[in-house]
Formats: structure tokens, sequence, C-alpha cells
């Protein structure tokens, strides 16, 4: 016989809330830093430098060929590796949280990248070109004329894949960081009331991706109706 | 000296040559109107004389400039070549004000309000003035190709570039547009157009340039074009556009 205690909730609601704002920081600085960091590569890639395009192929079709939680394990224990190889300090003194800062924002870059290529690929060729025609060099005709309307195409794509990044954060709980899932996970120990923690994390889940994804169909709406 | 020039340009696709020993010239203030059948090679043709295609043998010299040397500060001779497309390509995230702008401000260090006046100017010239905070998408082709053009000589061009500029048009749409480019010619425009419009030919153009399959196969005064065409190819060409 199941007896619920949504009690627990209510009293470690600030352990969660403090995890969930855990989550949210990862979140956005993943988002920011992948973006960007993805439309570097994307340009690279697109470049047309050979020293330059190759190897940012082969480092995004890397990462998008190895499971996201393995890119996590690897980052996480080479960040601190590498960090105290470059600057003689310690290991330790990379937190957790930094450490999976980077890995995110690494395995996102390669995620966003093929995104940004695909809507810089959308666009059509003769937009280059008149840039080109009228002075504007390489970076010029990537900035003014191609990005900000590849971005306009793939805004809904990109919403959808932070909706993705935001549930994949509750994987930082495999490296010990207390996210909103780690802190559930830890009152659940303690309480013995791990059932009702978990539902209680699926259903802030489904909320706040249910509503994101909403919002990205109507966005899409709008923009189809913009055309 | 001539304002363009092309000595044996040939240009290939892997295997397949594109463009097969080319050579001709454009001189200061003159009007070459180049045509030929699809995918003869106009238009890899044309955008070769501003850098827009590579090519792999000869040379092509643009105001004293070699344009296949890899020394070249392409974006540099650019700005100074306006070139007008088949589909406008006008910047569609763009007022049309900015659309005149951009290249005069980013690439030929303008002030905003220099490049404004400049563009306005512009804008009233090819008729559109009222248009200038509308976006692309609100035009019809032969006001987005009028734009077009005011953003090529917005630039203050030693000369223009035309690839097909009236063969994405509507019919009643053609006119204003060619009309735009006649006067350009009348006043001295340095002008390479490809376009099958002989009406236009017959009207400004100082010398015809036939095409076909990548080859000059002919390259003659306007009236020797269309008054004596020697070879069978021009012949089975003209016989066929001017038929339509
Ligand atoms: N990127 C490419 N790769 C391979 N072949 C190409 C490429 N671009 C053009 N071609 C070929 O080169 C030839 C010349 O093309 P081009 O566009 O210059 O012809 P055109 O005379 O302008 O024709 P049209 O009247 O249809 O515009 C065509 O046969 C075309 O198929
Ligand atoms: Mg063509």
């Amino acid at each position: 016989m199941l007896e619920f205690d949504w009690g627990v909730i209510w009293k470690y609601r600030e352990s969660l809330w403090d995890g969930m704002l855990t989550s949210l920081q990862l979140f956005a600085i993943a988002l920011a830093g992948g973006i960007f960091f993805g439309t570097l590569l994307a340009l690279a890639r697109l470049a047309p430098w050979k020293l330059v395009s190759v190897p940012a192929a082969g480092f995004v079709n890397l990462i998008r060929s190895i499971p996201f939680i393995m890119a996590i394990f690897w980052f996480y224990f080479l960040t601190p590796v590498i960090v105290s190889k470059f600057t003689g300090q310690q290991g330790e003194a990379v937190g957790p949280f930094t450490s999976a800062v980077v890995a995110f924002i690494m395995v996102e870059s390669a995620y966003y990248s093929e995104i940004v290529r695909a809507g810089i690929q959308s666009i059509p060729r003769g937009q280059p070109a008149a840039a080109y025609a009228l002075g504007l060099n390489y970076w010029q005709s990537m900035g003014h004329v191609v990005l900000p309307q590849a971005f306009r195409n793939m805004l809904p794509v990109m919403l959808t894949q932070a909706v993705i990044l935001f549930q994949d954060t509750s994987l930082v709980y495999v490296v010990a960081l207390k996210d909103f899932l780690g802190a559930a996970s830890k009152a659940g120990q303690l309480t013995g009331r791990i059932v009702e923690l978990y539902i209680f994390v699926a259903v802030v889940f489904f909320i706040l991706c249910f509503l994101a994804s909403h919002a990205v169909k109507r966005l899409q709406a709008r923009l189809a109706a913009g055309r | 000296m001539p304002m363009i020039e092309l000595r044996n340009v040939s240009k290939w696709y892997g295997s397949f040559q594109v463009l097969d020993d080319c050579t001709t010239s454009v001189g200061k203030g003159e009007v070459v109107v180049v045509c030929g059948p699809s995918g003869s090679g106009k238009s890899t043709l044309i955008k070769a004389v501003n850098g827009l295609e590579p090519f792999q043998k000869g040379e092509i010299v643009v105001n004293g400039v070699s344009v296949g040397d890899p020394k070249t500060d392409l974006p540099k001779l650019r700005a100074h070549i306006g070139m007008v497309f088949q589909n406008f390509e006008l910047f569609p995230h763009m007022s049309i004000t900015r659309n005149l702008t951009l290249g005069q401000v980013k690439v030929l260090g303008r002030s905003q309000e220099e490049a404004e006046a400049k563009g306005m100017k512009l804008l009233d010239r090819v008729g559109l003035l009222s248009q200038k905070d509308k976006f692309p998408g609100q035009l019809s082709g032969g006001q987005q190709q009028r734009v077009a053009i005011a953003r090529a000589l917005s630039m203050d061009p030693i000369a223009m570039l035309f690839d097909e500029p009236t063969s994405a048009l509507d019919p009643e749409m053609i006119n204003e547009v060619l009309d735009v480019m006649v006067e350009l010619a009348r006043e001295g425009m340095t002008m390479m157009v490809v376009t099958h419009e002989m009406g236009f030919a017959r009207k400004v153009a100082h010398r015809v340039v036939f095409m076909d399959h990548g080859q000059i196969v002919e390259d003659c005064t306007k009236d020797e074009f269309f008054g004596s065409v020697r070879s069978e190819r021009a012949q089975t060409f003209l016989s066929k556009i001017l038929h339509h």
C-alpha cells in the first residue's frame, strides 16, 4: 500500500530551490556559451581555409558521435587536469560547477554549430554574393547579411535545442553536482521519500518544458505568418 | 587602356570547361551587351570580372588592377564595381534605406548622414523615394531591381555589371528597369550587361558579345551584330529570341 507524504517537498524547499538555481545557472551559461562558440565553430567549418575548417569539423563530429554523458565525464575529469597543467595550480582548484560548465559548453557548441551551419546554408548564395559585390569582406558579409537572416530561420530549432539542453542539465547528477535533481535525490535519501521527490522533479520539468515548447510553436507560427 | 580587359580567360568545373579562352574588353564609357544561350557561361564570365568567380587561366584587369592576382584586395576592388543580379539580392532583413547605406558606411567609411543623403538622392532618381522605409519584400520585382541599381550606384562605381537584370521580372515591369539602365548608359557609365533584351542592345550598346559553350563566338559592334551576323550559331540564337 503506497502512502505519499508530499510534505517532504515543502520541508526541503530551500535545498530544492538552490538545486533549481544551480540547474538554471548551468542552463543559462551553457546556452549562451553553446550558441556563441557554436556560431564560431560553424563559421570555422564553412570558412574557405582548410586549416580552419578541418579541425572544426573534426571536433564537431567527435563530440556528436559520443554519448552526451560520456562527454560530461571526460571534460569533467579533463578540465581540472588541463587547468592545473596551464596554471600550475592543483586540480581541485576547479570546482565541479566550473568543470560541468566547460563540459556543457563544449558539447552544446558542437550541437549548436550544426544548427547554425544548416541555418547559414539555408540562405541563398546570391545573398553573400551581393554583399561581396558591395565590397564587404567575409566577416562583414556573415555578420551583416547572412547570420541575421540565418538566426531568424534557426530560432525555432535553437529554442527546441534549448529545451533539450535544460532537460540535459540533470545529467550533471552523475558528477555529484547538486542541481535540482541532485537536491531532490539527496532529500529522498535522507527521508526515504524518493518516489514523491522524483515525481515532483518530473512534474516541474514537464511543466517548464511544456510551456517552452508551446512558446516555440507559437513563435514558429508567427514567423511563418511574417514571411 | 580599357576599363575592363579579359585576356584568354579559361575556367573549369572539374573536367567541364565553363569558359574557354575568352578575350574581350570594355572601354571607359562603353556599353557591352553579352548574350548567348542558357548555360553558355555568361554569368560565370561577368562574375569573374569582379572576382566572384575564380578562374584558372588567363588574366582579367579592371582599372589597371589584376583580378586574379592573389595579392589583390578584392573587397576594395569590388567596392567600385557595381553589380546587379538577376534576383535583385536586396537584403530582405533591412529597410530600403539600410540596403542603400550598408556598403557606403561599412566599406567606404562614410558617415550615416552622408550615406543616407546619397542613398536618398539615388532612390529619388529611380523614382522610389517614397519607399525608403519599406522592406524589400513589400516592393514589386521591378521596384526591387531599381533599388538594387541605386544600391550599386551609391558606391560611386567606375563600372556596372548586370547579370540578366530583367529576366526574373514580369513583362510589364521590364521597361521601368530598362529605362533606368538606358539613362545610365547615356550618361556615359561603363557597363557590361548580360541580357537578352535586344531592344536595349539596339538602343544603347556599343558592342555585342555572343557566347556559346563557354567561348566568345562573336565580339563586334552593334551594327555589325544586328546587320550581318557572321556565325551561324549567333544567327540561330538571334532568330530564336527575336521571335518571342
Ligand atoms: N558550381 C558549378 N559546378 C559545376 N558546373 C557549374 C557550376 N556553376 C555553373 N555551372 C555550369 O557552367 C555552365 C555555365 O553556367 P552560367 O551560369 O555561367 O551560364 P549562363 O550563360 O549564365 O546561363 P543562364 O542563361 O542559364 O543564366 C552551365 O552549364 C552550368 O551548368
Ligand atoms: Mg546566367
